[in-house]
């Protein structure tokens, strides 16, 4: 089965748009997203939509991340900027869009497959995969063999057989990386709508699970359009400024 | 892991592994077995590599075979043998393959030393699959006589035995699994030995003491069997082979102890580079290396061992773009008289090209347009005068470029169809980018076709075609 792995869209429709659109270049079976469908971006009301009518019509199925969940349940973690834009957002959703939200689970499994936005250990406590030690306590709380994730808007896999370290991997976009079968993985995605590994263009990836491999790709899209929304909506305008940085 | 031993123990001849019938074990390896097979599906012949993977073995084991699944499919090409299915390391792993009809360098080698002349093709025919590799991406990291095949039909290179390679652009398994050097003794490359696996001209290197080996009947630095012993090669330098066997060529040693120099930016560049010179000897630019006759002496080496320590130069990742960083560029020039301008603009074209890639290397050709007539008598007198007068043009005009000696040699090629003459030049010569100009156009060439429209065409890579800016007609004078 393909899988689209979507995450970290954050409100971002000019990004969601040209990934959706190059999916449709290359069809699959089912999308996932992986969580944090707003926040940030000037469009949370179109993304939000979209992800529904996905889900609903059954090619696709979406996951809570932070971002989601600070829409109906404040956070403390959450840093000045990301609160003022998870207020605004609030305040452009209606009841049904939040409770669609709150409907979300953490996460979900399909065969050795777990996909879950912040790491497997704690869910809930939103903590972020970006060394070895990370990706190994992540380890330690699934049984699956695989997981996918997001949360950090940074790709990075790790790896590892057996019990020996974990090896990190900066994975190339447009190459098919094998999840080699006698490793266990913790496949962090990069970000469709908030980019910050110095890449400008949205990241999505597409998983094969019978052949046990994953492809990044990079979509570039209209950071113009969607920059300027997020200005003309009053938005911190530093949102706006990293779309062009990718960082 | 139980399961799996038994399940290796059950193969035997009449067994049948996904569709693959066992037939015999032609290879029987202390990390492997090799099963000669065959497929309804398919026509030729295959083998099965099937690992020894077992309980209490050495993850590196493990870890070379997991390398094996991941490289060989991605590779194309005929220098690697086609894969036709992998098996699950979960179940039972293996490798179905291509069964390379040939001989290993080993077998072919025989008594050593061998002729100069026949080291130099058969080492051209391994740089030439080194191309290949490169260009998708790969260092072997292990070449050695036991490792490389040679087809009996046609005879090129095929490199079998990935499980220390590296996909530049896949995880590199062995990144935390080495505490040791891993490769063989006599073959390993400097900075392989510090544990650096990211530089493509570690296979250099390695075809360099290949070479070495072939034509002098020893390894350049014999067969240490400590790290301490492998670091040697890092401050140490080899017995010239020209010492060892006086039949060895000027040339040849120049190309040998250019691949074993220890700093990996003073080896060729690029396996194109390398397999250039072994198939022009007579070009082969000379260093002080061709007529070196003595090496360092042990109080020299640890001198610098002691003082010098590890040069920096062997831990620097090679750039990820590096394996395709060293492109040959071929400039084709035209030198009649009327046409000073263009090859001007040639020049100029070929200074940016070149500017943009400072591993690059340059041939330089003119080609001498003999009439079918006359081929024959081109080897008189007038004729040999008329090729050196050439050259010497050739030389001249690239001398603004002002580049050193092993970056550009010069070429004048004769016949009648010069088109085809460029194009069969870059063919051979792995080139990447062919520079030359286009006389104009008239009516004549548009309906004849002009040379550039050819090599345009039908070159195996990118062409640039310089063309003289021309002012417009004046359309009031009739």
């Amino acid at each position: 089965m393909r899988l689209a792995l979507l995450s970290d869209i954050h409100g971002n429709r000019e990004a969601l748009t040209a990934c959706l659109a190059h999916i449709a270049r290359a069809p699959v079976d089912r999308i996932i997203f992986l969580g944090d469908i707003i926040g940030y971006g000037a469009d949370p009301s179109f993304c939000l939509d979209t992800v529904s009518t996905l889900c609903t019509e059954g090619v696709a199925m979406a996951i809570l991340g932070n971002h989601d969940e600070a829409v109906f349940k404040p956070n403390i973690d959450m840093n000045q900027t990301a609160r003022t834009a998870i207020e605004w957002t609030r305040d452009q959703l209606s009841a049904d869009q939040i409770a669609y939200l709150q409907s979300l689970p953490f996460s979900i499994t399909e065969g050795e497959y777990l996909f879950v936005h912040s790491s497997a250990a704690s869910p809930d406590q939103w903590p972020y995969i970006t060394r070895d030690r990370d990706a190994d306590i992540c380890l330690r709380f699934t049984d699956k063999r695989v997981v996918i994730c997001g949360h950090v808007h940074r790709p990075q896999y790790f790896h590892a057989l057996d019990r020996k370290p974990l090896e990190a991997f900066v994975p190339p976009a447009n190459v098919p990386v094998p999840l080699l079968k006698q490793r266990r993985w913790v496949a962090v995605m990069g970000s469709v709508g908030q980019p910050r590994d110095h890449n400008p263009a949205a990241a999505y990836a597409v998983l094969d699970t019978a052949q046990s491999r994953i492809v990044m790709h990079r979509v570039p899209y209209d950071i113009d359009s969607a920059a300027r929304k997020i200005r003309a909506a009053g938005l911190p305008s530093g949102l706006a400024d990293r779309l062009y940085m990718g960082a | 892991m139980t399961d799996k031993v038994l399940a290796q123990k059950d193969l035997r001849p009449g067994a049948v592994v996904d569709g693959f019938l066992l037939e015999e074990a032609i290879h029987r390896g202390g990390m492997a077995v090799i099963w000669l097979v065959t497929h309804p599906d398919i026509s030729l012949p295959a083998v099965m590599k099937i690992p020894k993977i077992g309980e209490g073995d050495e993850a590196s084991s493990i870890v070379g075979f997991e390398m094996e699944q991941m490289i060989m499919p991605a590779l194309t090409g005929k220098h690697v043998p086609k894969v036709f299915g992998i098996g699950d390391i979960t179940a039972l792993p293996y490798i179905a393959m291509e069964r390379i009809i040939g001989k290993t360098l080993q077998e072919r080698a025989g008594t050593l030393p061998m002729e100069p002349a026949e080291a130099a093709v058969l080492c051209g025919k391994i740089a030439t699959g080194l191309i290949d590799l490169h260009r998708q991406h790969v260092i072997h990291f292990d070449l050695k006589p036991a490792n490389i095949m040679f087809r009996d039909a046609g005879g090129d290179a095929v490199f079998v035995d990935f499980g220390l390679s590296r996909h530049a652009k896949l995880p590199d398994l062995f990144s935390q699994e080495i505490r040791v050097p891993m490769g063989t003794a006599p073959y390993i490359a400097p900075e392989q030995v510090v544990r650096n696996r990211t530089d493509p001209r570690s296979d250099i290197f390695s075809l360099g003491a290949i070479l070495y080996e072939l034509v002098t009947g020893h390894q350049p630095y014999g067969e240490p069997d400590s790290t301490k012993g492998l670091m040697r090669r890092i401050w140490a330098e080899p017995v010239p082979p020209k010492v060892v066997n006086k039949a060895v060529p000027e040339w040849l040693q120049e190309i040998i102890l250019r691949c074993l120099e220890p700093d990996p930016g003073r080896r060729y560049p690029s396996a194109s580079q390398l397999a250039f010179d072994l198939t022009h000897p007579d070009r082969v630019p000379l260093t002080a290396r061709a007529a070196k006759t003595t090496n360092a002496g042990w109080f020299k080496v640890w001198r610098r061992a002691r003082f010098k320590g590890i040069p920096a130069a062997l831990l620097k990742h090679a750039p990820p773009e590096g394996i395709n960083s060293a492109p040959i560029v071929l400039a084709a020039v035209d030198l009649s008289p009327e046409h000073e301008g263009l090859a001007d603009a040639v020049l100029d074209t070929v200074r940016r090209v070149l500017t943009t890639a400072p591993e690059s290397r340059l041939a330089c050709v003119n080609i001498l347009k003999v009439s079918l007539m006359s081929v024959d008598e081109s080897v008189d007198e007038e004729g040999r005068n008329l090729h050196l007068q050439r050259l010497a043009e050739l030389k001249h005009w690239a001398r603004p470029l002002k580049i050193e000696g092993e970056r550009v040699t010069f070429h004048v090629l004769e016949g009648v169809d010069p088109a085809n003459l460029l194009i069969g030049f870059a063919k051979d010569n792995h080139a990447d980018h062919i520079v030359m100009g286009a006389r104009g156009s008239s009516a004549k060439r548009r309906y004849l076709g002009s040379v550039s429209t050819q090599v345009v065409a039908e070159a195996p890579c990118t062409v640039t075609v310089v063309r003289l800016p021309q002012s417009e007609p004046d359309a009031s004078v009739d």
